[in-house]
């Protein structure tokens, strides 16, 4: 191929502009008149409870007040990959903040006040509240109806317990792998849960005009699957697919918060009970943390074995999610862990068990890293000991056990092109890692961690892309696909994947966020796949408009097809140099033949894309035999961290991170991800922590309790690294990137601590505090103990505290 | 209730509105006068992305009561570009600076504060500047960049 002109590059956003004017719409700036109406949720104050009435009378009859809704009005289940949850609780209510009632009013104050006045009645159930409860024999059980709950052939939930699903991988005899170990490790680690805080809450519109059409706009990454999941469960209303509409302008943020369907629905039902009039539900802040997805924490139980040369023999790991009382989501990202929990790593004796467990906490669901964040802090933090315990370099450790492209995956499949191996040497140069550092400040300690990542887009095997393309008479193109813009820009993206098969700049190709009526379907925004899947269709829709376009040359101007390409908005011809076309000379009208009629015709490409090769048929009891990944993206980050021996507080003086992600399409925006995951990881790392009280609620639902990073809390410096290993199947090479930016940020963290002070944090997030007091009062030292023979090359620098 | 009656400037514009006593100013702004860019997103003064310019001070516009205006003037984003976008907006532009843009317009009115008052700033105090101004998306190292070096004259700096 030769040289790229618009792949590669790092050209502008093509949303820039109307971001930095204020120009860009959310869901929350468009303007629906004064008939607007606006709902507020009647919700559940008890984790667990039975509903025994509800009494709307009073709140019906409040001045200014439209309409009551109830589960009764709606009782129809919904969800994702499980229909496991009503649209609002019918019976029985899971969580505190859970949907038990709608007021529709005229304006969000009347309806506030009004739905205090709806009266329900419970009888409390005692709450089930981590999932190590979960699972006990004597459990409360959150879903007695779980057999009954239709879902995906892929989950294998249990009747009668609170295992909403169990995904297990077996390869080789881990039994064996141990007893051939020289050293064996075995620990227990604790993720908490944590939350997207998207800077634009959820929120949704929604209106059935007269004639029974329902339009739905919402702030989400998933328009297709929102109205494919809004008509199966309206079908029972009279709507269908082609009655549903569901518009996504501009989103503030992603983050896989707003994947999937959660309160959007509410806002679809509403619509109906309020036919002809738009009625808009928009979470608060507070909402935004209780009421659609949290991050599951998981407690992962690891037990590895490896030789003395370093070769990792067994791996089992055991993953028990909080899955929060609905998975109709979460539960995959419990699958997505049990597949991959291994990391990228080749292990030959390998046993992963993931638990998806129903408790009462706030429902678990797709975040950024969509379970690899969550066992990477365990799996990465355990490879550390073991390479210590081995007396092995950690770096050398990883380098000596990555996979490489053609090993076998946990489930049998082989592994993708990839070089790890490159990343993991990037990162360790980068930080000058062997070389101690000191501080200045004789109070102050330097360590420094490496962990590695990988993560595969987590789907099912026929999700697919496609795109569709049409110029303008100026030679200027319009682009419709489905793909999500929320903020990764995807936009730009695939803006310039057709302009480099067209030769038409990037600025010159309108991508507008999607419209289920006008763009054609895309299963999702998520799982790092749009690069990869919508970048294909838009690659192919932009073939087939330049196959259309050398057919009318051919035909009209008889130069043979071999020899013609687009170059400059033009066709030009390898044959003849000094010959040239303008696109915009016949495009739409065509080109006009000796006798004064036109051939050709406006010209339109569409293309689409479905892996043909994914299946996630598979022994259940192992796992062998599907190909449930299409591929990984892998890579490495280390950092150095200084941390002060007194008040535990650590500053992240250097993060670097590289990422084997095939082709970087725009650079500039691929570097945007890793800045701003890794900045996002670093905050789960450090400090962000949802706090759950013993009734189940959730105690901190705000950015003063919660804290997200601000601006003084960045990294010094951000070091990125794109390695290109192109995948075959990719568009220009290319692979996602987006979601893997965060997972490897915590075990870093955790690695470095222990390098710099000797103390191992088995739990995140590891606070100053917690430093601290591990370092003074030695809480840690259950974990020390564990490791009092103390190897000599890498002990050395944990020994400086 | 009793409306309140108020008299003040957006965006150059003299306005006269009746407001309930309750009503903040950013309900205002997007409710009443259809200025849309200061954004909803706390709602308790975390996180400025409903900043606005009030006589070109960058406050947190859900904090501040409509009824309190009266007399001041206000300045969103849309008020500083009206013909055109300013160089310190083109320049966040063509360096790719935000990836969302849910934060944009708040940031970009504490980056236009800051930089009035103080045209070569150091990275502190970018960094404190913003610091009030969350932005999930990221990471702040373009942002900040951008404004440590603002080349605002210059026309293609990429
Ligand atoms: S909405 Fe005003 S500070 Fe967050
Ligand atoms: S760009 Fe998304 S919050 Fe700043």
């Amino acid at each position: 191929m030769s040289e790229m002109k618009y792949v590669g590059k790092s050209v502008e956003r093509v949303d820039s502009l109307e971001k930095v004017t204020g120009a860009a719409k959310y869901v929350d700036d468009i303007d629906f008149g004064p008939s607007l109406l606006h709902a507020e949720i009647v919700e559940s104050p008890h984790a667990h409870a039975i509903i025994k009435s509800i009494d709307i009378s009073a709140a019906e009859k409040y001045p200014g007040v439209v309409k009551v809704v109830t589960g009764k009005d709606y009782p129809v289940k919904f969800g994702m990959y499980m229909k496991d949850r009503y649209i609002f609780a019918i019976d029985r209510v899971r969580f505190i903040g859970e949907q038990v009632a709608a007021v529709v009013a005229r304006c969000p104050k009347i309806a506030r006040r009004a739905a205090a006045l709806v009266k329900v009645e419970y009888e409390v159930l005692k709450p089930v509240l981590e999932p190590l409860d979960a699972i006990k024999p004597d459990a409360v059980i959150l879903h007695p109806e779980l057999k009954n709950y239709p879902h995906v052939p892929w989950f294998y939930p249990k009747e009668s317990t609170n295992i909403a699903h169990l995904r297990k991988t077996r390869k080789g005899d881990v039994e064996k792998g141990f007893a051939e170990a020289d050293a064996v490790i075995e620990d227990t680690y604790q993720v908490p849960r944590y939350a997207h805080c998207c800077l634009e809450p959820h929120i949704a519109v929604g209106q059935q005009d007269h004639s029974g059409r329902l339009t739905v706009w919402s702030s989400s990454q998933s328009p297709c699957t929102q109205k494919n999941l809004f008509a199966q469960s309206l079908e029972s209303f009279g709507l269908s697919h082609k009655d549903i509409r569901v518009i996504t302008p501009y989103i503030g943020g992603g983050f896989g918060g707003k994947a999937g369907v959660c309160m959007e629905i509410l806002a679809a039902v509403l619509a109906l009970s309020v036919k002809g009039r738009p009625v808009k539900v928009r979470w608060r802040r507070d909402q935004e943390f209780y009421n659609t997805y949290l991050r599951q924490g998981v407690v992962g139980k690891i037990k590895m074995g490896a030789k003395k040369d370093g070769t990792i023999t067994a791996l089992k790991y055991e993953l028990y999610f909080d899955g929060g009382p609905y998975v109709e989501y979460g539960a995959n990202v419990v699958n997505a862990a049990g597949l991959s929990a291994c990391g990228p790593y080749k292990v030959d004796n390998l046993n992963i068990d993931s638990y998806c467990l129903y408790t009462n906490c706030p429902s678990g669901g797709p975040y950024r890293g969509f379970g690899y964040s969550e066992f990477t802090f365990g799996l990465e933090s355990h490879i550390d000991r073991m390479a210590e315990k081995l007396g092995i370099d950690p770096v050398q450790f990883r380098l000596k056990n990555a996979i490489k492209e053609g090993d076998a995956l946990g489930y049998g499949a082989p592994m993708n092109a990839c070089d790890l191996h490159k990343c993991i040497n990037l990162v360790a140069e980068e930080v000058k890692w062997g070389k101690d550092e000191t501080s200045p400040d004789p109070n102050k300690v330097i360590g420094k961690g490496v962990a590695c990542f990988w993560k595969g887009p987590a789907m099912p095997p026929n999700a697919s892309s496609s795109a569709y393309l049409k110029f303008n008479e100026d030679g200027s193109i319009n682009l419709l696909i489905s793909a999500m813009e929320m903020g990764q820009g995807v936009l730009t993206a695939m803006a310039q994947i057709a302009g480099e098969v067209l030769g038409v700049p990037p600025s010159k190709i309108r991508v507008e966020t999607p419209d289920t009526d006008r763009n054609p379907y895309e299963w999702q925004s998520v799982a790092s796949h749009i690069t990869w899947g919508c970048g294909n269709a838009v690659q192919k829709a932009a073939i087939d408009a330049r196959e259309k376009i050398f057919d009318i040359i051919e035909r009209t101007l008889y130069l043979e097809r071999a020899g013609l390409y687009l170059e400059d908005e033009a066709v030009k011809c390898r044959t003849k140099p000094d010959w040239s076309l303008p696109l915009r000379d016949f495009v739409i009208n065509g080109i006009m033949v000796k006798d004064g009629t036109f051939k050709g015709g406006p010209i339109m490409g569409v293309g689409m894309f479905m892996p043909e090769f994914c299946s996630t048929l598979c022994d259940p009891e192992t796992s062998q035999g599907g190909k449930p990944n299409v591929h990984y993206t892998v890579g490495a980050a280390a950092v150095i961290l200084e941390i002060d021996k007194d008040t535990g507080k650590m500053d992240v003086q250097k993060v670097a991170l590289a990422a084997d992600i095939g082709k970087a399409i725009n650079p500039d925006m691929v570097e945007g991800q890793i800045v701003g995951g890794m900045l996002q990881g670093l905050a789960t790392a450090l400090y962000e922590d949802i706090a759950i009280d013993e009734n189940g609620r959730l105690l901190n639902p705000n950015f003063t309790d919660y804290k997200i990073p601000t601006a003084r809390d960045i990294p010094g410096k951000v070091v990125s690294f794109i390695v290109e290993t192109p995948q075959a199947d990719g568009p220009f090479g290319a692979r996602g990137i987006g979601e893997h930016t965060m997972i490897a940020s915590a075990p870093i963290i955790g690695n470095a601590i222990y390098n710099a002070l000797g103390i191992r944090m088995t739990s995140m997030p590891m606070t100053a505090e917690r430093v601290a007091l591990s370092k003074h009062l030695g809480l840690e030292k259950r974990v020390e103990a564990l490791y009092a023979k103390r190897t000599e090359s890498y002990c050395k620098r944990g020994s400086k505290s | 209730m009793k409306k309140i009656n108020i008299n003040f400037e957006l965006n150059n514009e003299g306005w006269n509105l009746d407001v309930e006593p309750s009503d903040t100013l950013l309900e205002a702004v997007r409710d009443k006068m259809g200025v849309k860019s200061p954004k909803i997103a706390c709602d308790r003064g975390d996180c400025g992305a409903c900043t606005v310019l009030l006589d070109n001070k960058a406050v947190r516009s859900c904090l501040i009561l409509a009824a309190e205006i009266d007399g001041h003037k206000i300045t969103t984003v849309e008020g500083l570009c009206p013909q055109e976008p300013t160089p310190l907006q083109k320049h966040f532009a063509r360096n790719n600076a935000f990836q969302c843009g849910f934060c944009a317009p708040g940031m970009i009115l504490a980056a236009h504060e800051l930089l009035q008052n103080n045209q070569k700033p150091s990275r502190e105090e970018v960094q404190e500047a913003i610091s009030g101004n969350l932005c999930r998306c990221t990471g702040y190292e373009k942002i900040i960049e951008c404004m440590v070096n603002p080349d605002l004259k210059s026309g293609e700096d990429k």
